[in-house]
């Protein structure tokens, strides 16, 4: 199995993604310019986290138009894996490979701190290797996660169980309180519909090792590795 | 000729920052305000290839495809001679 973590200009979090992948799912992992258009060679691309082209415009919306995004849309419609962390997340909805947007947080601040989010479903490759209700300890950082969907995606989202991750309190409750970030029904992640696309606010790759303060995102990787072990 | 574009966001999706402004006006003692709404404003200067219904048609793609995100922001444009 090979992972690509993709660099467009002014991504920060492609090296924590790279380090993650190579130390602890210990799988081989490449560097992608976003200039570059061939991915065939890999199994599961990352978007990272950071500020692509200065989030100019709206976060994510110039990363849409790099050369390597038309590949990631072929890659993904071909059941390939994409995951998209924060700035990731927001490219991704940019680029409609996930439904809805993400705005400004409801107070305005750029948020950067330790959160709570459980999980929800347990039906993703991202997510097979833990349980629904359990609660990752993850950290965020962003201005705009304010997750928004009109009511038609809303109720699919539900439907079809893709909303991923929702932010809660520590006892895994879903309230208002813990939504930081004022996101639509304390959304933090979501899959797309053949559920091998996951773009999150949340970044688990800055949350896999102890040292840092939380190893729990490293059960993220850990599935989307089992996932791919076994369909290769 | 030159082209100019208005982004905002569409009335159904919330503005905290045209809320933070109506608040720090308010504050300042400006009175009878009901709501503010911060948006985009895009100048695009055009050379003369295009007439003026050709220009139209291909800002308003530009603005619907790149300037705007439909999901939360409606646009309008306007051709200036």
């Amino acid at each position: 199995m090979k992972f690509g973590v993709i660099v467009f200009p002014g991504s920060n979090c492609d090296h924590d993604a790279y380090h993650v992948i190579s130390k602890h799912v210990g799988q081989p992992v490449d560097f992608i310019w976003h200039r570059d258009t061939d991915l065939s060679s890999y199994d599961a691309v990352i978007i990272p986290g950071g500020f692509s082209y200065g989030d100019y415009l709206r976060a994510g919306a110039l990363a849409r138009f790099s050369p390597v995004m038309n590949s990631v849309k072929k890659f993904a419609k071909t059941g390939r894996f994409v995951l998209g962390i924060c700035n990731g997340f927001q490219i991704l909805c940019e680029a409609g490979l996930l439904p809805g947007a993400l705005i400004r947080n409801r107070e305005l601040h750029f948020i950067c701190e330790h959160v709570y989010v459980r999980v929800e479903t347990s039906d993703t490759p991202f997510t097979n290797e833990l349980n629904p209700g359990s609660v990752l300890h993850l950290p965020i950082a962003h201005a705009e996660g304010n997750y928004v969907c009109d009511d038609a995606t809303f109720d699919e989202l539900r439907r079809e169980e893709r909303i991923v991750f929702r932010y809660c309190d520590p006892k895994g409750l879903v309230t208002e309180m813990a939504n930081l970030n004022g996101s639509r029904d304390n959304i933090a992640g979501i899959c797309n519909s053949g559920r091998n696309v996951l773009g999150l606010m949340p970044h688990p790759e800055r949350a896999c090792e102890e040292l840092l303060g939380s190893s729990d995102g490293r059960d993220i990787f850990r599935s989307l590795a089992a996932t791919l072990a076994a369909v290769s | 000729m030159k082209a100019k574009v208005y982004v905002n966001l569409k009335p159904s999706v919330l503005d905290p920052q045209g809320k933070a402004i109506q608040h720090s006006v308010e504050m300042l003692g400006f009175n009878g305000i009901a709501d503010i709404r911060q948006g985009k404003y895009f100048e695009i200067a055009l050379d003369d290839s295009l007439n003026e219904e050709q220009a139209r048609e291909s800002v308003a793609r530009m603005a619907r495809e790149v300037l705007s995100n439909p999901i939360i922001e409606e646009y309008r444009v306007e051709i200036e001679a």
